[in-house]
């Protein structure tokens, strides 16, 4: 805002004149010690190298990938057989993957938005705040195996026995329920974390100003806040999903790791199949690789392809939405 | 935007050998100082021309009684006691942290969100104590425009919008609200020049426009007391401009208490001004009084420059 007379507001920006360097050409490291210049070179090297890496990566799983994925695969659920040909797809693998996504981050979203606004803007009592702070923390620290563990303690209860199959009286404790409830926990400091960044990047002066013509802070929340924060939340709740479609140890213990769909027999549909056990793309491709009972390679490449794009998709995602906030526009200081 | 296209408005230079304002200037009563500078203490206060002329009427609108605010410990208001009247324009004037903004923000109970802020003394709102009514509904009474502009990131539409659509109620048509919308416009003067880009997002607009429709949304409340917070030190000469031009405007609709830094700003638009100087009120008076013939001493060294 500190346009003068010669240039009314929002003109566009005068283009620079040969006389101003062009940016980055300001300083060269020509000058500097060399201790400083072997650690610009390191980082350079650094930021190279992983480059190189994620790019080996995607290019090696493109090759493979294109190479055995067949479109039957993603149709075709998985059989047991003697050769490749006989033993079927993964749909019930990829259709799994969605499902937990679904489920866990129908729990871990609300939740995280729901303890992400406490902690910003109530946060009273303060002790209260930072023990939620330190506990999210915690969280974000297990390792997701003792998490799974946990959550066949927990929903082997009796109490939650709906969320399974259970067996005269013993519950199995293993089912899409359980997995994507304990999946959303892998998610939930994800999503906490990038909505409090979220609220902490809108100016105090912003929320003054919807409390100061009488509205609420509920108001103020719902109405500004959270809107605002849209592409924080949307980062986070693609990162979750993210950790959530690529969990391996929850599903291997949690989701029973059947290698089809089992659902409870005599409960009606969706029921069923959330009750029961099933598989996901992680644990297919962990079952199909030379280390798993299927050992097929060829099949763990075409799926851990497919894993990929999915990922990949969700940065796209969230992408556009920053993309599109950035249309909005944002405060000047 | 046809704003951009139209020539700008003339800009009102400040002519120190105006003779208007060479008539304002009050005596150089003041005394030789200790070391015999004259030049460094210049007497009263030359440098503008006001706009605004005598008040039509005056209604006595708020009472500050007595009013004392301390953080935690550190007094930033002490014992200020002030009328604000609609048909006037009240200033604010002080050298930073002298609690001129702290004194503003707790006419419209703004301060209770900071929680160490402590406050004592009376606020009455057309002899209503304001601590006995619901802030929300008071602050939709005394509404405020802040330093910085601060449209929310939604539509210009859905800016004022937000404030028309009541606590609780269901969404309103967007049809129903309109006239009050355009109204709300209008009276901040933005409405011509934004007539055709309701839907874009608010935070899209210049630096000017953007804080008259901050103006304009605490307008759509349908205030008795507008507060503004130094609403033009982030904007550039011309839409400064227009907004004073607004605020002497809007004075006789609602009372209008102005925080401001600039002297000349304060010259120009104000009918009372209050200086404040360490959290005090240190001289309240008419603005030709005030910046023409200063009562008291510290009044006369910051009008005139020596100190702020």
């Amino acid at each position: 805002m500190d346009s003068s007379v010669a240039t009314p507001p929002a003109a566009p920006p005068p283009t620079p004149g040969p006389q101003r360097p062009a940016k980055g050409a300001a300083e060269g490291s020509a000058t500097w010690r060399l201790t400083d210049r072997i650690g610009l070179a390191i980082c350079w090297a650094l930021g190279l190298l992983f480059c190189a890496i994620a790019l080996a990566i995607a290019v090696y799983l493109l090759i493979q990938g294109i190479k055995f994925l067949k479109p039957s695969m993603l149709v075709t659920p998985a059989s047991s057989g003697f050769s490749e040909t006989e033993t079927g797809g993964f749909s019930d693998a990829l259709v799994g993957t969605m499902i937990v996504a679904v489920i866990g981050i129908a729990i871990a979203l609300p939740a995280g938005i729901a303890i992400a606004v406490w902690l910003v803007e109530y946060g009273r009592p303060a002790v209260l705040a930072r023990i939620t702070e330190s506990t999210i923390e915690a969280i974000a620290g297990i390792p997701s195996i003792v998490l799974a563990l946990f959550g066949t303690v927990i929903f082997s209860s009796t109490a939650l026995a709906f969320f399974s199959r259970s067996t005269e009286g013993v519950v199995f404790g293993r089912s899409f329920f359980a997995a994507g409830a304990m999946l959303s926990l892998v998610a939930l400091p994800l999503i906490v974390a990038s909505t409090r960044e979220g609220l902490n990047s809108i100016p105090g002066h912003v929320r003054e100003a919807s409390y100061a013509v009488g509205k609420t802070k509920a108001a103020t929340t719902r109405r500004i806040l959270l809107p605002a924060s849209r592409p924080q939340v949307a980062t986070g709740a693609m990162l979750g999903l993210g950790r959530i479609i690529g969990d391996t140890a929850i599903i291997v213990v949690l989701l029973g790791a059947t290698q089809n769909f089992a659902p409870v027999e005599g409960v009606g549909f969706p029921l069923d199949y959330l009750r029961g056990a099933g598989t996901t793309l992680t644990n297919f491709v962990y079952e199909a690789s030379p280390t798993g009972n299927l050992n097929q390679p060829q099949k763990a490449y075409a799926a851990a392809f497919v894993l990929l794009l999915m990922v990949l998709a969700l940065n796209a995602a969230v992408d556009i939405v920053h993309r599109r906030s950035r249309k909005v526009g944002t405060w000047s200081s | 935007m046809e704003f951009l296209n139209s020539p700008p408005p003339p800009i009102r230079r400040l002519k120190l050998e105006d003779p208007a304002a060479a008539r304002q200037v009050g005596p150089p009563a003041y005394p030789a100082n200790g070391n015999g500078n004259r030049d460094s203490v210049p007497g009263g206060f030359t440098g503008a021309r006001r706009s605004i002329g005598a008040p039509q009427f005056s209604i006595r609108r708020m009472d500050i009684d007595d009013v004392s605010v301390s953080y935690s410990n550190r007094d930033a208001v002490k014992g200020v006691s002030l009328p604000v009247r609609q048909g006037e324009v009240l200033s604010l004037i002080g050298p930073s942290g002298c609690g001129k903004t702290t004194l503003l923000r707790s006419l419209n109970r703004l301060t209770e969100l900071t929680s160490t802020a402590k406050l004592t003394g009376r606020i009455l709102l057309d002899d209503v104590d304001i601590t006995l009514l619901e802030p929300t509904l008071l602050r939709r009474r005394v509404t405020m425009v802040f330093q910085q502009p601060n449209p929310f990131p939604m539509s210009v539409f859905d800016n004022i919008g937000y404030v028309l659509r009541e606590q609780g109620s269901r969404r309103q048509r967007k049809r129903s609200l309109e006239p009050a919308v355009h109204s709300a416009l209008d009276r901040a003067g933005l409405f011509e020049e934004v007539k055709d880009d309701l839907d874009h997002p608010a935070l899209k607009l210049s630096g000017g426009q953007q804080q008259r429709l901050c103006i304009a949304r605490a307008l759509a409340a349908e205030p008795e007391v507008l507060l503004l917070d130094e609403p033009c030190s982030a904007l550039d000469p011309q839409s400064t401009q227009v907004i004073e031009d607004l605020i002497v405007k809007l004075r006789d609709d609602v009372a209008v208490v102005i925080v401001t830094h600039n002297l000349q700003q304060a010259y120009r638009i104000a009918d009372h001004v209050a200086f404040m100087y360490l959290g005090d009120l240190v001289e309240y008076n008419s603005a030709t009084a005030l910046f023409g013939t200063p009562r008291e001493k510290r009044t006369q060294e910051y009008v005139s420059g020596a100190f702020g």
